[in-house]
């Protein structure tokens, strides 16, 4: 049984972040279903990010009293959130368990969060690692009780007296049915259910505060009871508008920005009578036959992480300062832990404008051509990006990469064949044109013109 | 036509026939056109106090809630027998005194937020509290009234989602002539010669080529039109300054530029707020006063209104580490030569009644935009807005 190339590109494209050509023709003589259970091997490893432990920051009330002056405490909050960032950043660079990364990274968007203590956000993404693929009525119902939703959402002030409608707005209209499928009434009502959950301060676990609840009857999506919590996330989730909501995101993400309505229908019809278990809906997606329609394939735009991680796997770059990746993220328009707000990255399009594309088209020769684009000296002015010059460019990303092992692998390759396996989505004949009139006979030239072009930015 | 003017457009024309197939759009521009009136924004992020900016020094209230950071009588210069300037903005005094400078009191928006990077993309985007949009105010205007990117300019490195449209994307330009040796790159030119903006797809791919030949037809013509204009108006030595010496001077060459954004940052004064504070609303105020008296002496200040606002103002009371923690309500300020209200248009802070020891707003921000989206820019301000906000009028 033998996997077209082409099919294993994009496969890894949307399950992990690209492929070298190398390990791409290792996998090509399993068929698609041993490769796409590959990829589901390990996914209960987690991958579980552990920088940051719950004593290293504690209430600013007591670091006060330790000692630190506010100036510390706040130094010390950005440095452990730096810490967590470029750690999930060298997992992503180095795992082999790529799928885990790429779910938890649309967890990540899908319960997109931002407090102060970064302890917080650290047990939020390892709450995504541990359901990932599990049921996402269990992933809801750990995320609405982390204490980092909690506080981001406002639930902490959720109280019987003066219920606060942040979290159950968020809960209807984000994470799981989507705008016009609900009242401003359920809002009220389902915030009700939510009064008097809360997580305690000492031990950032959840705390269900009773004097706080309100435990009084509710009317909520045309039910009546005398509802908690958990009875409003279970009504949610009966209602099948969730899993085409749900459905339609994962759809995004994995396979077409542009959504095929009768699939995604099937697709939501599938994830809800599996009782919404995420694993096998993705290994429904990847064992189809449309997923590795042309239509589908090299339509999306890479996010700027999917972008960076994507490029230094496949060249297998090592970053000897790694806040580089970091300068990245910043410039590029997607900081790990730091999403916009509470909806997530808008993705697609919005990853793109003047500066993000020229910034994406002139990395690659940045990083792995001392900046020059081309070997021929035809650059006007090299003191170009970013002010800098390729001297300086090269000692400040500081990055290194194996050219003899690249090129060895991409030995004998025609202009076309390695269009190909470099880039999703084929560019026009006279671009490859221009391509092999300035660089017939240079291959790394050839490489770095051609991942240097506005397609590299497809998946 | 005056001479000038010829020899600067007939320069520029010259030099248009040696520009490559992808700047050819711009031919279509109407070269004279330089009657058009300017928007300059200026944000100043991070959250600024502005009850220590526009001070209500004769209030009981703000002397007992702030008791190491209310501003005494040499640190002010009093505006009316209730507010007065911070004395950082003393180099403003003079606006406010011949009518070019507007100041509207206690605006926001309902159920306000107060975490910067929320209410900053509340302000940007024109979106309510409890809305999420993915395009700015200034980018819906490009989508519905412009051609080109370069209509909306960020003197900056990254672009910010007020300029973010659908369709269109303004453009963030920190230095005009690095961004065109970029473009420069022979390998980057070839391609883009090779697409036409006209026969690309709607999918990704063609929205890759499109942004790319826009930032080269952008970067060409900014940089065209801009290489023969020198500004040799004195300006404070700060990088505010300088952003904003740009923008005069992209204004003056005659750029088809409507919308400026600039912003000044370090507005996030927990701690020891006092100096710092005066400090930074100095280099503002000095920014822009450079700024306004450069554009009088090219007879362009007519042309310009520059809105000034910051993502929320603080909380009413003092913390205690003699700085000012995450509040709502604030002001806007408006300056040019045509205003139609001056001075202090509204009451001043209400300290009495807050909510939650937080000022309650009175104007909502939304009602500026309309107003400067209709009589300034010309456009209407219901489909921008996504909704018949009415206006507060002032221009």
């Amino acid at each position: 049984m033998v996997t077209p190339l082409e099919h294993i590109f994009h496969l890894y494209n949307r399950a992990g972040f690209g492929i070298s050509y190398k390990e791409a023709k290792s996998l090509s003589n399993k068929s698609i279903k041993e490769i796409v259970d590959g990829l589901f091997n390990n996914i209960a490893d987690g991958n579980y990010l552990r920088v940051i432990g719950k004593e290293d920051i504690t209430k600013p009330k007591e670091m006060l009293q330790s000692g630190m002056s506010k100036k510390e405490i706040r130094q010390l909050i950005i440095d452990k959130g730096i810490d967590l960032n470029l750690k999930w950043v060298e997992q992503l660079l180095n795992t082999t368990n790529v799928l885990i990364e790429k779910q938890t990274l649309f967890w990540h968007n899908h319960f997109a969060c931002r407090v102060q203590n970064p302890y917080l956000i650290q047990e939020l993404n390892n709450i995504h690692r541990k359901f990932a693929f599990s049921s996402f009525r269990t992933l809801l119902v750990e995320v609405s009780k982390s204490p980092a939703m909690l506080e981001f959402l406002n639930n902490q002030q959720n109280r019987k007296e003066h219920p606060n409608e942040n979290f159950a707005r968020e809960l209807m209209e984000l994470f799981t049915l989507g705008r016009g499928n609900y009242t401003e009434n359920d809002i009220k009502q389902s915030a009700r259910a939510f009064t008097g959950w809360s997580f305690s301060r000492n031990s950032y676990e959840f705390e269900f505060r009773e004097k706080q609840h309100d435990y009084d009857e509710k009317e909520f999506l045309n039910r009546k009871g005398n509802f908690g919590g958990e009875d409003i996330i279970n009504i949610i989730l009966d209602d099948k508008q969730t899993a085409l909501f749900l459905c339609k995101k994962i759809y995004k993400y994995y396979v077409n920005e542009i959504i095929d309505e009768t699939r995604v229908k099937a697709l939501a019809e599938y994830y809800y009578l599996n009782q919404y278990n995420t694993e096998s809906l993705l290994k429904k997606i990847f064992l189809s036959d449309w997923f590795y329609n042309d239509i589908n394939m090299g339509c999306n735009i890479k996010s700027p992480i999917e972008y960076v991680i994507g490029l230094s796997r496949q060249f297998k770059i090592k970053y000897a300062n790694e806040k580089v990746l970091l300068g990245f993220q910043r410039q590029l328009g997607q900081v790990l832990f730091f999403p916009p707000n509470v909806a997530g990255w808008p993705g697609g399009k919005n990853w793109i404008d003047s500066s993000t594309l020229m910034l994406r088209m002139r990395l690659p020769s940045l990083i792995l051509n001392n900046g020059d684009i081309e070997n021929d000296g035809r650059i006007d002015d090299p003191d170009d990006m970013m002010g800098i010059s390729a001297e300086q460019i090269n000692k400040k990303l500081n990055t290194s990469v194996n050219w003899a092992e690249i090129l060895n692998t991409h030995e004998g390759l025609t202009l076309e064949n390695l269009s190909k396996i470099l880039l999703a989505k084929q560019p026009n004949s006279k671009v490859i044109n221009v391509i092999s009139t300035n660089a017939a006979n240079d291959l790394k030239e050839q490489i770095v013109k051609l991942i240097s072009l506005p397609e590299y930015n497809l998946c | 036509m005056n001479r000038r003017r010829f020899i600067k457009t007939s320069a520029l024309a010259s030099s248009y026939l040696l520009l490559p197939e992808f700047l050819k759009p711009l031919e279509k521009l109407n070269l004279s056109d330089t009657g058009e009136k300017n928007l300059v924004i200026v944000q100043l992020s991070g959250g600024n106090d502005w009850l220590n900016t526009i001070v209500p020094f004769n209030n009981d209230v703000y002397f007992q809630k702030r008791s190491k950071l209310a501003l005494r009588n040499d640190k002010i210069i009093t505006l009316n027998n209730e507010l007065a300037l911070n004395s950082g903005l003393s180099a403003l005094k003079e606006f406010y005194d011949d009518g070019n400078l507007c100041i509207v009191n206690n605006v926001g928006y309902p159920n306000p937020d107060r975490s910067h990077f929320r209410s900053m993309d509340i302000w940007q985007s024109a979106s309510s509290s409890i809305e999420y949009w993915n395009t700015g105010w200034i980018g819906r205007y490009l989508d519905s009234n412009c051609q080109n990117a370069y209509q909306a300019i960020e003197v900056d490195s990254a672009l910010s989602l007020a300029l973010k449209g659908e369709r269109l994307k303004g453009i963030a330009v920190k230095d005009v002539k690095k961004l065109f040796d970029q473009t420069k790159l022979p390998y980057f030119k070839d391609i883009v010669d090779i697409e036409k903006k006209e026969t690309l797809n709607e999918d990704n791919q063609g929205y890759l080529y499109k942004t790319l030949i826009e930032t080269y037809s952008s970067a060409g013509y900014i940089y065209e039109t801009t290489k023969t204009t020198t500004n040799d108006f004195e300006y404070p030595n700060t990088n505010f300054a300088k952003q904003l010496k740009n923008v005069a001077t992209f204004i003056e060459s005659g750029l088809n530029t409507r919308v400026y954004y600039v912003s000044l940052t370090g507005f996030d004064t927990h701690v020891a707020q006092l100096n710092q504070h005066e400090k930074l609303l100095q280099t503002y105020a000095e920014g822009i006063s450079a700024f306004i008296k450069n554009l009088r002496s090219k007879n362009k200040w007519d042309n310009t209104l520059l809105f000034t606002f910051s993502e929320f103002g603080r909380r009413v009371e003092e913390n205690a580490s003699a700085g000012t923690d995450h509040g709502t309500a604030g002001n806007v300020l408006l300056f040019g030569g045509n205003l139609k209200k001056k001075g202090i248009v509204n009451d001043g802070p209400d300290l009495k009644y807050l909510d939650d020891g937080d000022l309650k707003f009175k104007v909502d921000f939304r009602s500026i935009y309309s107003n400067i989206l209709s009589n300034w820019l010309n456009t209407d301000a219901a489909k921008i807005l996504k909704s018949n906000i009415v206006p507060f009028e002032l221009i």
